[in-house]
Parts: C-alpha cells; structure tokens; sequence
C-alpha cells in the first residue's frame, strides 16, 4: 500500500514562503509527476513528503497514518537524487544493500534481494565495483536498485534524469515508466521537463509559485488546462496566446491557440503573417511566424512544408481549439 | 602557462631556499650533535661541531635519573587519548554544524576558536583549583582531559571543514535508506572523512604530544609527559647542556618519526579544501 495525502501543508524558510497551502490526494500504484518552472517548490514538496524537510504547518498523510513527525527512516520511501547520492566508499553490492541492513535483514536474504535487483537493472556484472567506475547511467540503476530492494510503499525521484544525456534520458525514462508497470508501487517523480511529466505519469501536479495550478491526467491537462500558466507550461511548443481586441472577439480576455492547431495556408485565412525561423525536425516542421498586430506565433505543421525565412503566410485558428481566458488567466 | 624562470633565478632560490631549511634545522641538528658529546666538550670553547669523543653516557643518565619510558609512556597515553576522546566529543558537533546548521552556528564557531586566542596563564589559577580540588593533579586522566578541552576548538574546527566537503544528498540518501543518525555517522559520514579525520588526529596527537605549559604546571613526578621530562633538565645548579640535549632528543624522536611518516597525510589534511 502506498497512499499519500497531504493536508493544508505549508512550508516557509525563515520569511519566505515556499508552499502557502497545498492539499493532494495520491491514489495507491499511482505514478504522480510533480511538475513545474524552477524555484516553484516542486523539490521542496517532495522532501517534505520524504521528511527531508519539515513542515510549518499541515498534515502529510502516509495509507491513512499521519507520518507528518515521522523521521525519514521511519516512513518507508525510497528516494532517487538527482546527484544519485551513492555511497563512494562502498561497492555497488553495499550500496544496494544498504537499506536492507539497515533493516538488519539476515545475510542470505540481502545476497537474495541484491541478486535480484542487480540482474533486474542489468548490473549484475558490476557488483564489485565503486560507483566511481560508472557511468552516469549505470549509477542512476544502482540509485534505483537500491530504492527497489527495500520495497518501499512509495518512490520518491527527485530530477532523476537530469545528469544524464539526451538518448540515455530517453532510454532512462522508459526502463522507469517499465518498472512501474511491473512494481506497481506509488511513484511520485519531480522534473521540470514537461515531455517527462506528460509520457511518464498516471497524473501530473503543476506547481507554481508553491501553489498547485492543476492535478489531472496528461491529457486533461492538454486539453482542458484550468488556467493561462499550464496552458502555456504543458505541450510543446509553447501555446500561442493572443490578447486584445482579437481575443474580445471572443468574448475573453485572452485566448490561446496550441502550435498543432492552426490551418495554414499560402493565399487566405485569418491572420497574416511572415515566415521567420522555420526549424526541419524531418518529421515536422515548426515556423515562427511574425504576425500583423498579434505579435510571434509558432506553428506546428508537417515536416514536407518547405516555407523559408520571409514566406507570407495565412493562419486560420481551429475554432473548436481556442482556449478563452479570463483576466485573472482562469480558462473560461 | 608557467612562467619563464631563468637559470639564475633558478640557483637563486635554490641557495635561498637551502639557507633558510639549515637555518631553521640547525637547532635540531645542534641538539643532536651536543647529545653524543660529553658536558665538558658541549660548553667548550671554541665550540666543537662534531662530537670529538663520542659517547652515549647523557642516555644513560637520563634513563637513570628520570624514568623516559615512564614519561614516553604518559606522553602516548595523554596525547592519543586526549584526541581519540576529543574526536568522539568533536565529530557529532561537526556534524550538527556542517549539517543542521543554526543561526547562530558561525558565532559558535568563532567563539570556540576565540578561546585559543586567550594566554592559558588566564586561566591558570581557576583550573588548577579545580584540579586540586577534585584530585587531578598530577594523573594522567586529569591531564588527558585538560588537553582533550585545549584542543577541543581545532578538532571541531577541522572536522567541520572536511565534513562541510561532503555532499549532504549522501546523507539524506542514508537517511532514507532508513539509518538512524549513529548509522549515518558511523557508516557514511566517517568512512567519507576518514583522510580528513586521520590528519585532524595526527595533528591534534602532534599538538598534546609538544604541549608544555599545562603539563609542567599541573603534573609533577608521576603523571609527567615528555615535556616535563625535558624541562626537569634545566636545574638550579647549572645547565647539562649534553643530558637536555640528550632529553630533549628522546622527548621529540617519536613524534618527529610520526610526522615524517605522515607527511603527505598531514599536509593533505591542512590544505583540504583550499582548492576545489
């Protein structure tokens, strides 16, 4: 079991306030991203959760159980650092079973357990060595190894993939998406990348300013953003947002218009505008557009478009796609 | 880029730099000569450099007239245990400063080392009271404490410099991983500072082993270190140049073996962290 709920949580340092008031409700197996700009409490929230951090205020709720005083060893998380936080006088195998003795588990069980994760994580060959003689790769599986041998009610990842390259991010975040496909234990993962939140999670928190903006599946928060900042933080690119009398048009204070969601043509539409950068991806195409009056527009269109720098163009909005804002940026 | 030096310049520093080492060896050297020489031939004049009649005579009645091994063996006995209790005293502070620093933990900091800045004559007539009054004059407990609380300050002050360098996600890691705070002292914070902790120990072990103003004030026949040992040569009736000599070889020879097998240690340890 692994359900947490926070209550009313709010954490200052000193005079700062990080998080004002936050209230979750982590279902059990869930795979929650804490997403979100940086500075916005993301990490915070979770040390809190962890016990890293203490609270100001509010409750944090452990399957039912306030653990809000708990020391961190007491809770029973498991938690993957950015920095993977391995112990550099210890061989992988020690690393690994850390935690078990810590649990004063009997020898035969911790060589079982370490076995097992090490061949899970394909680290079974380097066992004997120091984490200094890994690549970044192979350290985070170990970081990983040993969150997973002491079968935690919870996993806490804190920018796991940030160190790491590009390809090995991608390959990284499919060996954990899998891995909670099998374990199907909680997970709650913090990043600032939102190509990360929207393939790995079950549900995603946007935070921002400490405040919780949205909690919803990656597709609600796609398609029905509950306001202007996780209109403009999810998807990529960036929402094109229009204001003025273009958007009263509209009846709002502003409207935003996803990239994917424009029809472009060469002779007529809506707004026109000219060609600036037009970036090839192969597979698609994304031209940022100087429009007359509405300011720079980015479109997202199919990779055999060949418009180059200073093409006029026309753009016509997918009228069931406009997202309508009001002026406090609440979507109407 | 390194910088053009001439040849000149080279030799130079060179001469320079053997000039000032003899300069600063010579009383050592002295010392070592005068031991193998006889009283009438260590004040002759002129001075004689090398010994003229060799001989071990001032060893002799060194061990014959103070018991050396006696006050070799307190001088062990007060230096590592005044620094082996002094890391057990100074680590966890260490650690609460390095780790859970407060507002007022650099205040602390200061105020502790403030106290090295004191003359110990100071505080002379309080402690010896209080060690009369409870009996330590004169023990080798008595002294082991009293240097466990002289140099108290610059083990902590060191301990909390190398333990700063340690990355404190590696210790949150502990934490989660579920280690208590002694398993996180004992099974992560110490193995990661050993180079650090050793040369604290040399140095503190190198500190009480040459300390001579408690030593001499507070102990007397029996719990005498080497310090004691050597200044009990300098008697009323007269100097014995050869047998101070000869003290004074046989107080500092075991440290100075230490040093010199721990060179790299100890020069490691004062420059750590002055470089990233």
């Amino acid at each position: 079991m692994g359900s947490i709920t926070l209550e009313h949580v709010n954490k200052s340092f000193g005079e700062v306030q990080v998080i004002p008031d936050i209230s979750l409700d982590i279902k059990d197996g869930e795979f929650v991203v804490f997403v979100g700009p940086s500075g916005c409490g993301k990490s915070t929230l979770l040390r809190l959760i962890a016990g890293l951090e203490d609270t100001t205020s509010g409750i944090i709720k452990l399957d039912g159980q306030d653990v809000t005083d708990a020391a961190p060893a007491k809770r029973g998380l498991a938690m993957v650092f950015q920095s993977y936080a391995l112990y550099p006088h210890m061989s992988v195998r020690d690393n690994i079973a850390f935690p078990l003795k810590m649990a004063k588990l009997p020898p035969e069980v911790i060589a079982q357990k370490v076995d097992y994760a090490a061949r899970t994580l394909n680290l079974a060959s380097y066992l004997d060595r120091r984490p200094r003689a890994l690549s970044g790769g192979q350290r985070q599986r170990v970081a990983i190894g040993r969150a997973i041998v002491r079968e935690p009610k919870a996993f806490l990842f804190d920018e796991p993939l940030s160190n790491l390259d590009a390809a090995l991010r991608v390959n990284m975040r499919l060996e954990i998406t899998e891995l909670h496909q099998q374990l199907k234990t909680t997970m709650i993962y913090v990043t600032h990348d939102q190509v990360e939140a929207m393939t790995m999670a079950d549900r995603i928190v946007v935070l921002n300013a400490g405040n919780v903006e949205q909690f919803g599946s990656p597709l609600d928060l796609y398609k029905k953003p509950a306001n202007r900042f996780v209109a403009g933080f999810i998807g990529s690119p960036k929402m094109n947002f229009v204001d003025g009398p273009e958007a009263a048009k509209h009846n709002a204070h502003s409207i935003g218009v996803r990239p994917e969601h424009f029809k472009l043509s060469t002779t007529e539409g809506a707004w026109k505008g000219t060609v600036g950068v037009a970036e090839q991806l192969g597979s698609d195409t994304f031209l940022h557009v100087q429009t007359d009056g509405l300011g720079l527009m980015t479109i997202r269109t199919d990779g055999d478009q060949t418009f180059k720098h200073g093409d006029v163009v026309y753009l016509t909005p997918d009228a069931t796609r406009i997202y309508k804002f009001d002026a406090a940026g609440k979507a109407i | 880029m390194a910088r053009r030096v001439s040849v000149q310049t080279r030799i130079g520093f060179t001469v320079l730099a053997w000039a000032v080492a003899l300069l600063l060896f010579s009383p050592i050297l002295w010392t070592l000569l005068t031991a193998f020489k006889t009283e009438a031939e260590a004040i002759a004049t002129p001075p004689t450099f090398f010994p003229q009649n060799f001989t071990l005579e001032n060893f002799e009645a060194v061990q014959d007239r103070s018991d050396y091994i006696k006050h070799a063996w307190n001088s062990i006995v007060v230096s590592v245990g005044s620094t082996l209790l002094g890391l057990i005293i100074a680590i966890p502070a260490a650690w609460s400063m390095a780790f859970a620093p407060s507002k007022r933990t650099k205040d602390i900091l200061m105020w502790m080392l403030s106290t090295k800045m004191m003359p110990a004559v100071g505080v002379l007539i309080p402690i010896y009271l209080i060690f009369r009054d409870l009996r330590l004059l004169d023990t080798v407990h008595g002294l082991t404490l009293i240097m466990t609380l002289i140099n108290l300050p610059i083990i902590v002050w060191m301990l909390y410099t190398y333990f700063k360098e340690i990355p404190v996600d590696i210790l949150e890691a502990a934490r989660m991983d579920g280690a208590e705070l002694w398993n996180e002292i004992v099974h992560v914070l110490v193995p990661m500072a050993v180079p650090g902790i050793a040369s604290t120990l040399l140095l503190n072990v190198i500190l009480a082993w040459n300390e001579a103003f408690w030593t001499i004030t507070l102990t007397s026949g029996r719990a005498g270190t080497l310090t004691a040992f050597i200044s009990s040569f300098s008697s009323p009736q007269g100097l014995f140049l050869a047998k101070l000599s000869a003290a004074s070889l046989l107080a500092i020879a075991p440290i100075l073996l230490l040093g010199w097998f721990s060179q790299k240690q100890l020069v490691r340890g004062l420059t750590f962290g002055a470089v990233k």
